[in-house]
Protein backbone atom coordinates (compact mmCIF):
# COMPACT_ATOMS: atom_id res chain seq x y z
CA UNK A 1 0.00 0.00 0.00
CA UNK A 2 1.33 3.40 -0.89
CA UNK A 3 2.00 6.01 1.76
CA UNK A 4 -0.89 8.15 0.57
CA UNK A 5 -3.37 5.30 0.79
CA UNK A 6 -2.05 4.42 4.23
CA UNK A 7 -2.56 8.01 5.34
CA UNK A 8 -6.13 7.97 4.01
CA UNK A 9 -6.84 4.73 5.88
CA UNK A 10 -5.49 6.16 9.12
CA UNK A 11 -7.66 9.27 8.69
CA UNK A 12 -10.71 7.09 8.15
CA UNK A 13 -9.86 5.05 11.25
CA UNK A 14 -9.73 8.24 13.34
CA UNK A 15 -13.22 9.22 12.19
CA UNK A 16 -14.58 5.69 12.68
CA UNK A 17 -13.17 5.47 16.20
CA UNK A 18 -14.79 8.68 17.33
CA UNK A 19 -18.09 7.81 15.76
CA UNK A 20 -18.13 4.30 17.20
CA UNK A 21 -17.33 5.67 20.64
CA UNK A 22 -20.15 8.16 20.38
CA UNK A 23 -22.59 5.25 19.92
CA UNK A 24 -21.50 3.90 23.27
CA UNK A 25 -21.39 7.14 25.27
CA UNK A 26 -25.07 6.64 26.09
CA UNK A 27 -26.82 3.44 27.22
CA UNK A 28 -28.85 3.65 24.00
CA UNK A 29 -26.34 1.47 22.19
CA UNK A 30 -26.93 -1.42 24.59
CA UNK A 31 -30.66 -0.87 24.39
CA UNK A 32 -30.41 -1.01 20.62
CA UNK A 33 -28.46 -4.27 20.75
CA UNK A 34 -31.06 -5.73 23.11
CA UNK A 35 -33.90 -4.75 20.78
CA UNK A 36 -32.02 -6.16 17.81
CA UNK A 37 -31.50 -9.55 19.47
CA UNK A 38 -34.99 -9.77 20.95
CA UNK A 39 -36.75 -8.77 17.77
CA UNK A 40 -34.70 -11.08 15.56
CA UNK A 41 -35.28 -13.96 17.98
CA UNK A 42 -38.99 -13.28 18.11
CA UNK A 43 -39.27 -13.14 14.33
CA UNK A 44 -37.24 -16.33 13.95
CA UNK A 45 -38.85 -18.47 16.66
CA UNK A 46 -42.43 -17.24 16.51
CA UNK A 47 -43.22 -15.99 13.03
CA UNK A 48 -40.57 -18.12 11.34
CA UNK A 49 -41.85 -21.38 12.82
CA UNK A 50 -38.27 -22.32 13.66
CA UNK A 51 -39.19 -25.34 15.81
CA UNK A 52 -42.08 -26.75 13.82
CA UNK A 53 -40.06 -26.77 10.61
CA UNK A 54 -37.73 -29.27 12.26
CA UNK A 55 -34.91 -28.36 9.93
CA UNK A 56 -31.39 -27.65 11.06
CA UNK A 57 -30.88 -24.33 9.31
CA UNK A 58 -31.40 -20.62 9.99
CA UNK A 59 -33.60 -19.78 7.02
CA UNK A 60 -36.41 -18.50 9.26
CA UNK A 61 -33.87 -16.29 11.02
CA UNK A 62 -32.32 -14.76 7.92
CA UNK A 63 -35.47 -14.42 5.83
CA UNK A 64 -36.74 -11.76 8.23
CA UNK A 65 -33.56 -9.71 8.07
CA UNK A 66 -34.71 -7.32 5.35
CA UNK A 67 -37.65 -6.34 7.55
CA UNK A 68 -35.54 -6.22 10.66
CA UNK A 69 -33.11 -3.86 8.95
CA UNK A 70 -35.92 -1.77 7.55
CA UNK A 71 -36.78 -0.77 11.11
CA UNK A 72 -33.40 -0.94 12.83
CA UNK A 73 -30.88 0.49 10.33
CA UNK A 74 -32.47 3.96 9.86
CA UNK A 75 -32.00 4.85 13.56
CA UNK A 76 -28.33 3.89 13.30
CA UNK A 77 -27.79 6.08 10.25
CA UNK A 78 -30.03 9.05 11.02
CA UNK A 79 -27.63 10.96 13.23
CA UNK A 80 -24.51 10.46 11.09
CA UNK A 81 -24.80 13.82 9.32
CA UNK A 82 -28.03 15.46 10.46
CA UNK A 83 -26.69 15.86 13.99
CA UNK A 84 -23.39 17.34 12.78
CA UNK A 85 -25.28 19.94 10.79
CA UNK A 86 -27.73 20.73 13.58
CA UNK A 87 -25.05 21.24 16.22
CA UNK A 88 -22.61 23.04 13.92
CA UNK A 89 -19.83 20.53 14.55
CA UNK A 90 -19.75 19.93 10.81
CA UNK A 91 -17.81 23.18 10.52
CA UNK A 92 -15.23 21.88 12.94
CA UNK A 93 -15.08 18.50 11.26
CA UNK A 94 -14.73 19.85 7.75
CA UNK A 95 -11.95 22.26 8.62
CA UNK A 96 -9.81 19.44 10.02
CA UNK A 97 -7.31 18.08 7.50
CA UNK A 98 -9.68 15.28 6.53
CA UNK A 99 -11.33 14.92 3.14
CA UNK A 100 -15.07 14.63 2.78
CA UNK A 101 -14.59 11.09 1.53
CA UNK A 102 -12.63 10.22 4.70
CA UNK A 103 -15.49 11.53 6.79
CA UNK A 104 -18.24 9.82 4.82
CA UNK A 105 -16.46 6.46 4.77
CA UNK A 106 -15.34 6.75 8.40
CA UNK A 107 -18.84 7.48 9.65
CA UNK A 108 -20.38 4.77 7.51
CA UNK A 109 -17.87 2.20 8.73
CA UNK A 110 -18.71 3.04 12.33
CA UNK A 111 -22.40 2.41 11.71
CA UNK A 112 -21.64 -0.72 9.70
CA UNK A 113 -19.34 -2.12 12.37
CA UNK A 114 -21.97 -1.42 14.97
CA UNK A 115 -24.53 -3.33 12.93
CA UNK A 116 -21.95 -6.13 12.72
CA UNK A 117 -21.78 -6.16 16.51
CA UNK A 118 -25.56 -6.43 16.60
CA UNK A 119 -25.41 -9.39 14.22
CA UNK A 120 -22.75 -11.07 16.35
CA UNK A 121 -25.01 -10.64 19.34
CA UNK A 122 -27.47 -13.01 17.70
CA UNK A 123 -24.93 -15.84 17.92
CA UNK A 124 -27.03 -17.68 20.57
CA UNK A 125 -29.56 -18.44 17.82
CA UNK A 126 -26.76 -20.05 15.83
CA UNK A 127 -25.79 -22.02 18.92
CA UNK A 128 -29.37 -23.16 19.38
CA UNK A 129 -29.55 -24.66 15.94
CA UNK A 130 -26.23 -26.41 16.53
CA UNK A 131 -27.52 -27.79 19.80
CA UNK A 132 -30.72 -29.08 18.26
CA UNK A 133 -29.32 -30.47 15.04
CA UNK A 134 -26.42 -30.62 12.69
CA UNK A 135 -26.61 -27.59 10.37
CA UNK A 136 -24.17 -26.67 7.63
CA UNK A 137 -22.25 -23.95 9.46
CA UNK A 138 -20.54 -22.80 6.26
CA UNK A 139 -23.92 -21.90 4.84
CA UNK A 140 -24.87 -20.04 7.99
CA UNK A 141 -21.62 -18.08 7.98
CA UNK A 142 -22.20 -17.18 4.34
CA UNK A 143 -25.70 -16.01 5.14
CA UNK A 144 -24.38 -13.91 8.01
CA UNK A 145 -21.86 -12.23 5.71
CA UNK A 146 -24.47 -11.63 3.04
CA UNK A 147 -26.85 -10.22 5.60
CA UNK A 148 -24.19 -7.86 6.87
CA UNK A 149 -23.68 -6.63 3.29
CA UNK A 150 -27.38 -5.93 2.96
CA UNK A 151 -27.28 -4.07 6.27
CA UNK A 152 -24.53 -1.93 4.79
CA UNK A 153 -26.76 -1.06 1.86
CA UNK A 154 -29.50 0.10 4.24
CA UNK A 155 -26.94 2.16 6.14
CA UNK A 156 -25.48 3.75 2.99
CA UNK A 157 -28.99 4.82 2.04
CA UNK A 158 -29.58 6.14 5.56
CA UNK A 159 -26.30 8.04 5.48
CA UNK A 160 -27.27 9.74 2.23
CA UNK A 161 -30.65 10.82 3.59
CA UNK A 162 -29.07 11.99 6.84
CA UNK A 163 -26.74 14.24 4.83
CA UNK A 164 -29.73 15.93 3.23
CA UNK A 165 -31.34 17.28 6.39
CA UNK A 166 -30.57 18.87 9.74
CA UNK A 167 -33.35 16.98 11.41
CA UNK A 168 -32.74 13.45 12.63
CA UNK A 169 -36.43 12.60 12.67
CA UNK A 170 -36.82 13.61 9.04
CA UNK A 171 -33.69 11.60 8.22
CA UNK A 172 -35.21 8.59 9.98
CA UNK A 173 -38.60 8.75 8.30
CA UNK A 174 -37.08 9.37 4.88
CA UNK A 175 -34.72 6.42 5.33
CA UNK A 176 -37.64 4.24 6.38
CA UNK A 177 -39.63 5.28 3.34
CA UNK A 178 -36.88 4.90 0.75
CA UNK A 179 -35.67 1.61 2.25
CA UNK A 180 -39.20 0.27 2.08
CA UNK A 181 -39.34 1.21 -1.60
CA UNK A 182 -36.13 -0.69 -2.27
CA UNK A 183 -37.57 -3.72 -0.47
CA UNK A 184 -40.93 -3.68 -2.17
CA UNK A 185 -39.60 -3.28 -5.70
CA UNK A 186 -39.23 -7.05 -5.73
CA UNK A 187 -42.56 -7.74 -4.00
CA UNK A 188 -44.82 -9.66 -6.43
CA UNK A 189 -47.86 -7.37 -6.73
CA UNK A 190 -45.77 -4.21 -6.97
CA UNK A 191 -43.41 -5.61 -9.59
CA UNK A 192 -46.46 -6.71 -11.60
CA UNK A 193 -47.75 -3.14 -11.54
CA UNK A 194 -44.32 -1.77 -12.49
CA UNK A 195 -44.03 -4.18 -15.43
CA UNK A 196 -47.42 -3.07 -16.73
CA UNK A 197 -46.88 0.67 -16.35
CA UNK A 198 -43.25 1.14 -17.31
CA UNK A 199 -41.23 0.20 -20.38
CA UNK A 200 -39.82 -3.26 -20.02
CA UNK A 201 -36.19 -2.27 -19.55
CA UNK A 202 -37.00 0.26 -16.84
CA UNK A 203 -39.30 -2.06 -14.95
CA UNK A 204 -36.66 -4.77 -15.20
CA UNK A 205 -34.00 -2.42 -13.91
CA UNK A 206 -36.11 -1.27 -10.96
CA UNK A 207 -37.13 -4.80 -10.03
CA UNK A 208 -33.52 -5.89 -10.20
CA UNK A 209 -32.70 -3.22 -7.61
CA UNK A 210 -34.86 -4.89 -5.01
CA UNK A 211 -33.17 -5.83 -1.76
CA UNK A 212 -35.67 -8.68 -1.30
CA UNK A 213 -34.81 -10.38 -4.57
CA UNK A 214 -31.09 -10.11 -3.98
CA UNK A 215 -31.42 -11.40 -0.44
CA UNK A 216 -33.51 -14.48 -1.28
CA UNK A 217 -30.54 -16.64 -2.18
CA UNK A 218 -28.30 -15.12 0.45
CA UNK A 219 -30.78 -16.15 3.16
CA UNK A 220 -30.33 -19.73 1.97
CA UNK A 221 -26.58 -19.29 2.31
CA UNK A 222 -25.86 -19.02 -1.39
CA UNK A 223 -23.44 -16.15 -1.93
CA UNK A 224 -23.83 -15.30 -5.58
CA UNK A 225 -21.41 -12.66 -6.86
CA UNK A 226 -24.33 -10.84 -8.43
CA UNK A 227 -26.18 -10.53 -5.14
CA UNK A 228 -23.26 -9.64 -2.89
CA UNK A 229 -21.84 -7.48 -5.65
CA UNK A 230 -25.16 -5.66 -5.89
CA UNK A 231 -25.08 -4.73 -2.23
CA UNK A 232 -21.42 -3.69 -2.35
CA UNK A 233 -21.98 -1.53 -5.43
CA UNK A 234 -25.06 -0.11 -3.75
CA UNK A 235 -22.94 0.82 -0.70
CA UNK A 236 -20.25 2.49 -2.81
CA UNK A 237 -22.84 4.41 -4.82
CA UNK A 238 -24.65 5.47 -1.65
CA UNK A 239 -21.42 6.74 -0.11
CA UNK A 240 -20.38 8.68 -3.20
CA UNK A 241 -23.84 10.25 -3.27
CA UNK A 242 -23.38 11.10 0.41
CA UNK A 243 -20.11 12.87 -0.41
CA UNK A 244 -21.93 14.93 -3.02
CA UNK A 245 -24.79 15.69 -0.62
CA UNK A 246 -22.43 16.77 2.17
CA UNK A 247 -20.52 19.04 -0.20
CA UNK A 248 -23.73 20.48 -1.59
CA UNK A 249 -25.42 21.10 1.74
CA UNK A 250 -22.45 22.18 3.83
CA UNK A 251 -23.24 25.85 3.80
CA UNK A 252 -26.80 25.59 5.08
CA UNK B 1 0.74 33.88 5.92
CA UNK B 2 -2.73 34.28 4.47
CA UNK B 3 -3.18 35.63 0.98
CA UNK B 4 -6.63 36.07 -0.44
CA UNK B 5 -7.39 37.62 -3.78
CA UNK B 6 -10.65 38.86 -5.25
CA UNK B 7 -12.87 36.67 -3.13
CA UNK B 8 -16.55 36.52 -4.05
CA UNK B 9 -19.29 34.56 -2.36
CA UNK B 10 -22.99 34.68 -3.03
CA UNK B 11 -25.81 32.88 -1.21
CA UNK B 12 -28.77 32.94 -3.54
CA UNK B 13 -29.61 36.60 -3.91
CA UNK B 14 -27.34 37.78 -1.13
CA UNK B 15 -23.85 38.80 -2.13
CA UNK B 16 -22.10 37.90 1.12
CA UNK B 17 -18.53 38.76 0.13
CA UNK B 18 -17.50 40.84 -2.83
CA UNK B 19 -14.05 41.29 -4.27
CA UNK B 20 -12.18 40.91 -1.01
CA UNK B 21 -8.39 40.88 -1.15
CA UNK B 22 -6.22 40.68 1.93
CA UNK B 23 -2.73 39.63 2.96
CA UNK B 24 -1.91 38.87 6.58
CA UNK B 25 1.70 38.32 7.64
CA UNK B 26 3.19 36.42 10.59
CA UNK B 27 3.43 38.41 13.80
CA UNK B 28 0.35 40.35 12.89
CA UNK B 29 -2.87 40.27 14.90
CA UNK B 30 -5.59 41.30 12.55
CA UNK B 31 -8.92 42.48 13.91
CA UNK B 32 -11.68 41.68 11.49
CA UNK B 33 -14.61 43.98 12.11
CA UNK B 34 -17.98 44.60 10.62
CA UNK B 35 -21.62 44.81 11.56
CA UNK B 36 -23.58 41.58 11.93
CA UNK B 37 -24.17 40.08 8.51
CA UNK B 38 -21.29 41.96 6.89
CA UNK B 39 -19.64 38.72 5.77
CA UNK B 40 -17.08 38.24 8.54
CA UNK B 41 -17.94 34.65 9.35
CA UNK B 42 -18.40 33.79 5.69
CA UNK B 43 -14.89 35.08 4.99
CA UNK B 44 -13.45 33.18 7.96
CA UNK B 45 -15.20 30.03 6.79
CA UNK B 46 -13.74 30.39 3.33
CA UNK B 47 -10.23 30.87 4.68
CA UNK B 48 -10.67 27.87 6.97
CA UNK B 49 -11.76 25.79 3.99
CA UNK B 50 -15.32 25.15 5.12
CA UNK B 51 -16.92 27.13 2.31
CA UNK B 52 -15.65 27.36 -1.23
CA UNK B 53 -15.63 30.85 -2.74
CA UNK B 54 -17.53 31.47 -5.97
CA UNK B 55 -14.36 33.00 -7.37
CA UNK B 56 -11.02 34.23 -6.10
CA UNK B 57 -8.07 32.46 -4.51
CA UNK B 58 -7.09 31.64 -0.93
CA UNK B 59 -3.55 30.71 -0.07
CA UNK B 60 -2.51 29.64 3.41
CA UNK B 61 1.24 29.29 4.02
CA UNK B 62 1.78 28.79 0.33
CA UNK B 63 -0.92 26.15 -0.12
CA UNK B 64 -3.94 26.87 -2.27
CA UNK B 65 -7.05 26.06 -0.23
CA UNK B 66 -8.98 24.88 -3.27
CA UNK B 67 -6.28 22.76 -4.86
CA UNK B 68 -4.50 21.38 -1.79
CA UNK B 69 -7.10 21.64 0.96
CA UNK B 70 -5.54 19.11 3.33
CA UNK B 71 -2.09 20.71 3.17
CA UNK B 72 -3.58 24.17 3.70
CA UNK B 73 -5.84 23.04 6.56
CA UNK B 74 -2.87 21.53 8.42
CA UNK B 75 -1.51 25.04 8.97
CA UNK B 76 -4.74 26.45 10.36
CA UNK B 77 -6.22 26.45 13.83
CA UNK B 78 -9.83 27.50 13.59
CA UNK B 79 -12.38 28.45 16.19
CA UNK B 80 -15.74 28.51 14.41
CA UNK B 81 -18.42 30.97 15.48
CA UNK B 82 -20.14 29.71 18.62
CA UNK B 83 -17.33 27.23 19.36
CA UNK B 84 -19.16 24.06 18.30
CA UNK B 85 -17.98 20.81 19.88
CA UNK B 86 -19.28 17.28 20.29
CA UNK B 87 -21.36 17.94 23.36
CA UNK B 88 -21.56 14.34 24.53
CA UNK B 89 -17.78 13.90 24.51
CA UNK B 90 -15.55 14.58 27.49
CA UNK B 91 -13.16 17.50 27.13
CA UNK B 92 -10.05 15.34 27.12
CA UNK B 93 -11.28 12.80 24.59
CA UNK B 94 -12.61 15.56 22.36
CA UNK B 95 -9.17 17.20 22.32
CA UNK B 96 -7.54 13.83 21.73
CA UNK B 97 -9.78 13.28 18.73
CA UNK B 98 -8.92 16.66 17.22
CA UNK B 99 -5.21 16.12 17.90
CA UNK B 100 -5.35 12.74 16.21
CA UNK B 101 -7.20 14.17 13.21
CA UNK B 102 -4.61 16.94 13.04
CA UNK B 103 -1.83 14.36 12.90
CA UNK B 104 -0.26 15.42 16.20
CA UNK B 105 2.44 12.97 17.29
CA UNK B 106 2.62 13.10 21.10
CA UNK B 107 -1.09 13.28 21.68
CA UNK B 108 -1.26 13.00 25.47
CA UNK B 109 1.49 15.54 26.09
CA UNK B 110 -0.03 18.02 23.65
CA UNK B 111 -3.53 17.64 25.09
CA UNK B 112 -2.25 18.04 28.65
CA UNK B 113 -0.40 21.18 27.68
CA UNK B 114 -3.49 22.66 26.03
CA UNK B 115 -5.66 21.78 29.05
CA UNK B 116 -3.19 23.53 31.31
CA UNK B 117 -2.75 26.53 29.04
CA UNK B 118 -6.49 27.21 28.93
CA UNK B 119 -7.04 26.27 32.58
CA UNK B 120 -9.28 23.41 31.61
CA UNK B 121 -7.74 20.79 33.90
CA UNK B 122 -10.56 20.85 36.47
CA UNK B 123 -13.13 19.95 33.82
CA UNK B 124 -10.97 17.66 31.66
CA UNK B 125 -13.12 14.62 32.35
CA UNK B 126 -16.52 16.25 32.13
CA UNK B 127 -18.83 16.00 29.14
CA UNK B 128 -18.66 19.24 27.16
CA UNK B 129 -22.43 19.79 27.33
CA UNK B 130 -22.24 20.17 31.13
CA UNK B 131 -19.77 23.07 30.93
CA UNK B 132 -20.51 26.78 31.17
CA UNK B 133 -20.33 28.91 28.05
CA UNK B 134 -16.92 30.28 29.04
CA UNK B 135 -15.44 26.82 29.47
CA UNK B 136 -16.95 25.68 26.17
CA UNK B 137 -15.35 28.64 24.43
CA UNK B 138 -12.00 27.73 25.95
CA UNK B 139 -12.38 24.15 24.78
CA UNK B 140 -12.91 25.57 21.30
CA UNK B 141 -9.72 27.60 21.55
CA UNK B 142 -7.74 24.70 23.02
CA UNK B 143 -8.84 22.64 20.04
CA UNK B 144 -7.55 25.28 17.66
CA UNK B 145 -4.12 25.45 19.32
CA UNK B 146 -3.31 21.75 19.63
CA UNK B 147 -1.13 21.40 16.56
CA UNK B 148 0.67 24.71 17.09
CA UNK B 149 -0.67 26.12 13.81
CA UNK B 150 0.94 28.88 11.79
CA UNK B 151 -2.41 30.54 11.22
CA UNK B 152 -5.03 31.09 13.89
CA UNK B 153 -8.54 32.04 12.83
CA UNK B 154 -10.69 32.94 15.81
CA UNK B 155 -14.32 33.83 15.21
CA UNK B 156 -15.42 35.83 18.27
CA UNK B 157 -12.96 34.25 20.70
CA UNK B 158 -14.03 36.13 23.82
CA UNK B 159 -17.78 35.87 23.33
CA UNK B 160 -19.29 34.48 26.52
CA UNK B 161 -16.22 34.96 28.69
CA UNK B 162 -16.24 36.95 31.91
CA UNK B 163 -13.89 39.95 32.24
CA UNK B 164 -11.14 37.92 33.92
CA UNK B 165 -11.30 35.25 31.28
CA UNK B 166 -11.33 37.89 28.56
CA UNK B 167 -8.19 39.40 30.01
CA UNK B 168 -6.55 36.00 30.15
CA UNK B 169 -7.63 35.19 26.61
CA UNK B 170 -6.16 38.43 25.28
CA UNK B 171 -2.92 37.71 27.05
CA UNK B 172 -2.86 34.28 25.48
CA UNK B 173 -3.55 35.64 22.01
CA UNK B 174 -0.78 38.21 22.46
CA UNK B 175 1.63 35.45 23.50
CA UNK B 176 0.69 33.37 20.50
CA UNK B 177 0.95 36.14 18.00
CA UNK B 178 4.74 36.43 18.05
CA UNK B 179 5.42 34.24 15.06
CA UNK B 180 1.92 33.46 13.88
CA UNK B 181 -0.78 34.93 11.75
CA UNK B 182 -3.74 35.67 13.98
CA UNK B 183 -7.05 36.79 12.58
CA UNK B 184 -9.80 37.64 15.05
CA UNK B 185 -13.32 38.47 14.10
CA UNK B 186 -15.09 40.43 16.75
CA UNK B 187 -17.54 43.20 17.37
CA UNK B 188 -15.92 44.29 20.62
CA UNK B 189 -14.01 47.44 19.74
CA UNK B 190 -12.00 47.68 22.96
CA UNK B 191 -10.64 44.25 22.13
CA UNK B 192 -9.35 45.46 18.81
CA UNK B 193 -7.62 48.37 20.50
CA UNK B 194 -6.11 46.07 23.11
CA UNK B 195 -4.92 43.37 20.77
CA UNK B 196 -4.63 44.20 17.14
CA UNK B 197 -1.92 45.93 15.15
CA UNK B 198 -4.20 46.05 12.19
CA UNK B 199 -7.91 46.52 11.69
CA UNK B 200 -9.90 45.49 8.66
CA UNK B 201 -13.49 46.60 8.51
CA UNK B 202 -15.91 45.09 6.04
CA UNK B 203 -19.41 46.19 5.30
CA UNK B 204 -21.93 44.44 3.05
CA UNK B 205 -19.16 42.06 2.00
CA UNK B 206 -16.82 44.81 0.87
CA UNK B 207 -13.61 46.00 2.47
CA UNK B 208 -14.09 49.56 3.74
CA UNK B 209 -11.02 50.10 5.90
CA UNK B 210 -7.60 48.54 6.42
CA UNK B 211 -5.31 50.42 8.83
CA UNK B 212 -3.81 50.45 12.30
CA UNK B 213 -6.22 51.22 15.16
CA UNK B 214 -4.41 54.53 15.71
CA UNK B 215 -4.70 55.58 12.09
CA UNK B 216 -8.38 54.71 12.07
CA UNK B 217 -9.01 56.63 15.26
CA UNK B 218 -7.32 59.69 13.82
CA UNK B 219 -10.08 59.85 11.22
CA UNK B 220 -12.65 60.11 13.99
CA UNK B 221 -14.41 63.42 14.52
CA UNK B 222 -13.30 63.06 18.13
CA UNK B 223 -9.65 63.00 17.13
CA UNK B 224 -7.90 65.85 18.99
CA UNK B 225 -11.05 66.58 20.89
CA UNK B 226 -10.38 67.91 24.38
CA UNK B 227 -11.80 66.15 27.39
CA UNK B 228 -12.29 68.62 30.17
CA UNK B 229 -13.29 67.92 33.73
CA UNK B 230 -14.48 71.14 35.29
CA UNK B 231 -16.71 71.72 38.35
CA UNK B 232 -20.09 73.00 37.19
CA UNK B 233 -18.76 72.86 33.66
CA UNK B 234 -22.22 73.07 32.16
CA UNK B 235 -22.36 76.78 32.95
CA UNK B 236 -19.48 77.52 30.59
CA UNK B 237 -20.90 75.63 27.64
CA UNK B 238 -21.85 78.56 25.42
CA UNK B 239 -18.66 80.38 26.32
CA UNK B 240 -16.59 77.35 25.28
CA UNK B 241 -18.52 76.89 22.08
CA UNK B 242 -17.60 80.43 21.12
CA UNK B 243 -13.87 79.67 21.31
CA UNK B 244 -12.11 79.65 17.94
CA UNK B 245 -11.85 76.19 16.44
CA UNK B 246 -14.41 74.57 18.73
CA UNK B 247 -17.23 73.00 16.76
CA UNK B 248 -19.35 71.51 19.52
CA UNK B 249 -19.33 70.98 23.23
CA UNK B 250 -20.81 67.76 24.55
CA UNK B 251 -21.82 67.25 28.16
CA UNK B 252 -21.79 63.83 29.72
CA UNK B 253 -25.33 63.26 30.83
CA UNK B 254 -24.92 62.06 34.39
CA UNK B 255 -22.25 64.47 35.52
CA UNK B 256 -22.32 67.92 34.05
CA UNK B 257 -18.73 68.59 35.05
CA UNK B 258 -17.40 66.41 32.24
CA UNK B 259 -17.18 68.15 28.89
CA UNK B 260 -16.01 67.04 25.49
CA UNK B 261 -14.92 69.80 23.14
CA UNK B 262 -15.07 68.65 19.54
CA UNK B 263 -12.78 70.66 17.26
CA UNK B 264 -13.55 71.89 13.78
CA UNK B 265 -11.79 69.84 11.15
CA UNK B 266 -8.01 70.15 11.42
CA UNK B 267 -7.96 72.54 14.36
CA UNK B 268 -5.79 72.19 17.46
CA UNK B 269 -7.90 73.47 20.29
CA UNK B 270 -5.92 72.30 23.30
CA UNK B 271 -3.80 75.52 23.54
CA UNK B 272 -6.92 77.62 23.11
CA UNK B 273 -8.68 75.77 25.90
CA UNK B 274 -5.66 76.01 28.18
CA UNK B 275 -5.31 79.74 27.72
CA UNK B 276 -9.04 80.17 28.28
CA UNK B 277 -8.75 78.30 31.58
CA UNK B 278 -5.84 80.52 32.62
CA UNK B 279 -7.69 83.65 31.62
CA UNK B 280 -10.78 82.71 33.60
CA UNK B 281 -8.59 81.44 36.45
CA UNK B 282 -10.41 78.13 36.53
CA UNK B 283 -8.92 74.97 37.97
CA UNK B 284 -9.78 72.04 35.72
CA UNK B 285 -9.56 68.65 37.42
CA UNK B 286 -8.36 67.08 34.21
CA UNK B 287 -7.57 68.15 30.68
CA UNK B 288 -6.81 65.49 28.11
CA UNK B 289 -6.48 65.17 24.39
CA UNK B 290 -8.58 62.43 22.85
CA UNK B 291 -7.06 60.20 20.18
CA UNK B 292 -10.46 59.62 18.67
CA UNK B 293 -13.00 56.93 19.10
CA UNK B 294 -13.13 53.69 17.17
CA UNK B 295 -16.88 53.25 17.59
CA UNK B 296 -17.44 56.55 15.87
CA UNK B 297 -15.22 55.55 12.94
CA UNK B 298 -16.88 52.16 12.81
CA UNK B 299 -20.34 53.71 12.63
CA UNK B 300 -19.33 56.18 9.98
CA UNK B 301 -17.77 53.48 7.78
CA UNK B 302 -20.55 50.96 8.12
CA UNK B 303 -23.69 53.06 8.15
CA UNK B 304 -23.16 55.94 5.79
CA UNK B 305 -21.70 54.12 2.84
CA UNK B 306 -23.58 50.92 2.20
CA UNK B 307 -26.69 52.31 0.53
CA UNK B 308 -25.59 51.60 -3.01
CA UNK B 309 -24.14 48.09 -2.48
CA UNK B 310 -27.25 46.93 -0.64
CA UNK B 311 -29.47 47.84 -3.54
CA UNK B 312 -27.11 46.02 -5.83
CA UNK B 313 -27.36 42.92 -3.64
CA UNK B 314 -31.12 42.75 -3.99
CA UNK B 315 -31.18 43.24 -7.72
Amino acid sequence: MSVRKLAAVSRIVIVTRRELRSYFTTPLAYLFLAVFVMLSSFLCFQLGDFFRREQADLLPFFSFHPWLYLVLMPPLAMRLWAEERRSGTIELLMTLPLSTLDLVVGKFLAAWLFSGVALLATAPIWQTVNYLGDPDNGIILAAYLGSWCMGGAFLALGSLLSALTKNQVIAFVMALFVSLLFLLLGFGPLSAVLSRLLPEWLAGLLISMSFLTHFQDIARGVLDVRDVGFFLVFIVTGLLATVAAVEWKRAE
Amino acid sequence: MIEIHNLHKRFGRLQAVRDLSLTVRPGEVLGFLGPNGAGKSTTMRMIAGFLAPDSGTIEVCGHDMLRQPLAAKRHIGYLPEGAPAYSDMRVRSFLQFVARARGVVRINGVVDHALQRLQLEPVANRPIETLSKGFQRRVGIAQALLHDPQVLLLDEPTDGLDPNQKHHMRQLIRELSDDKVVMISTHILEEVEALCQRVVIINAGRLVADATPAALKSTSVYNRAVELELPEGGRYRSELEALPGVARVLLSEEQCHELLLVPEHGCHILPVVESWLAERQLQAQAVALSAGRLDDVFRRLTIEEPVAPQQEGVA
